[in-house]
């Protein structure tokens, strides 16, 4: 681990230096194992955060009764080594090549395997118009907040809070339900590409939202984590 | 505890198969239906990881890891791949 940034309160991006790191694709994500003194080992999948041709970065959000996640966010330090598997997957991954318009939609840290897509998405100059479709509880819980705020041609970003709404907030509140996707999601007859990244629920819901909304539903990919941690 | 699906066994699968399985065709040898190992439904932490299908929750695959040495059974598949 090379180096750390806050990100939220409760979530944190790490920096990994993987020896014979073969590259990446947007949207894959490591398995990483932590091996206690006593043997006791515990592995968890994150997706990785960080644009094909970046070094390998994860993003990680504490889980209040995780086994993996609270030593990510809160004790690991730059030079400690941990073991990691990967990149893995190759079905929740997106390239210029795979087109659009691209939907993406995320539910809490959700979004980090969406931002590497947009940071690719950017970096290769590709001009496949996108949209952000992020839900998060409060706006302080809001992962990679400034850089999705930078503008971007062809890029629109929709932030929608379920837990409260701050003084002077004048974006949307409320979850990802039928009529937000209805209004803010690509029509089905332009044939968009989705990916939907989040609660296990969540991604039930929206996938099912857009599958109602007359998306393919081979064209709506999903990638769910559960509330027993990873990613 | 709340399932995964079948992205979460990227890693156990290439390491199975070595090859990456997420995106495989799968067809149900319960149901008949039609998907891919990334839709399935995926409980892990267990003493292994099992996966059902999302159509009709019938058990998959089966993956325990037993001295180091991971066991697989994939009765419940009627196919992987194309």
């Amino acid at each position: 681990m090379t180096a750390v940034a806050d990100e939220t309160p409760r979530a944190r991006t790490l920096a990994l230096e993987v020896p014979d790191w073969p590259g990446h694709r947007a949207g894959q994500h490591v398995d990483i194992r932590l091996t206690a003194e006593d043997g006791y080992r515990a592995e968890r999948a994150y997706s990785l955060a960080s644009a094909p041709g970046e070094p390998p970065a994860i993003t990680v959000e504490r889980l209040e009764d995780g086994e993996v996640s609270p030593y990510l966010v809160d004790v690991v330090r730059e030079g400690d080594v941990f073991e990691v598997r990967g990149p893995v997957g190759g079905y929740f991954v997106w390239g210029p090549e795979s087109g659009g318009p691209l939907l993406l939609v995320a539910g809490g840290s959700g979004v980090v395997p969406l931002r590497s897509m947009l940071r690719h998405r950017r970096l290769s100059g590709s001009d496949v118009p996108a949209r952000l479709v992020y839900s998060s509880r409060t706006l302080e819980d809001v992962i990679y907040r400034d850089e999705l705020a930078v503008s971007e041609p062809g890029l629109e970003v929709v932030v929608t809070l379920t837990r409260d709404r701050p003084a002077g907030w004048t974006g949307r509140t409320g979850r990802v339900g039928a009529e937000l996707l209805a209004e803010v999601a690509w029509p089905a007859a332009d044939a968009p590409l989705a990916f939907v990244c989040g609660p296990t629920s969540f991604v039930e819901a929206v996938a099912a939202g857009l599958v109602e909304l007359g998306y393919d539903p081979a064209r709506v990919k999903t990638e769910r984590f559960g509330a027993t941690g990873g990613r | 505890m709340e399932p995964l699906d079948g992205n979460a066994l990227a890693g156990l699968l290439r390491d199975v198969f070595g090859a990456e399985t997420t995106g495989a065709a799968t067809v149900c040898g319960h149901c008949g239906a039609r998907s891919v190992v990334a839709e399935s439904v995926v409980y892990v932490g267990g003493p292994g990881a099992v996966a059902r299908c999302r159509s009709c929750r019938g058990l998959l695959a089966v993956f325990v890891e037993v001295r180091g040495v991971t066991c697989v059974d994939l009765r419940g598949l009627e196919r992987l791949g194309d």
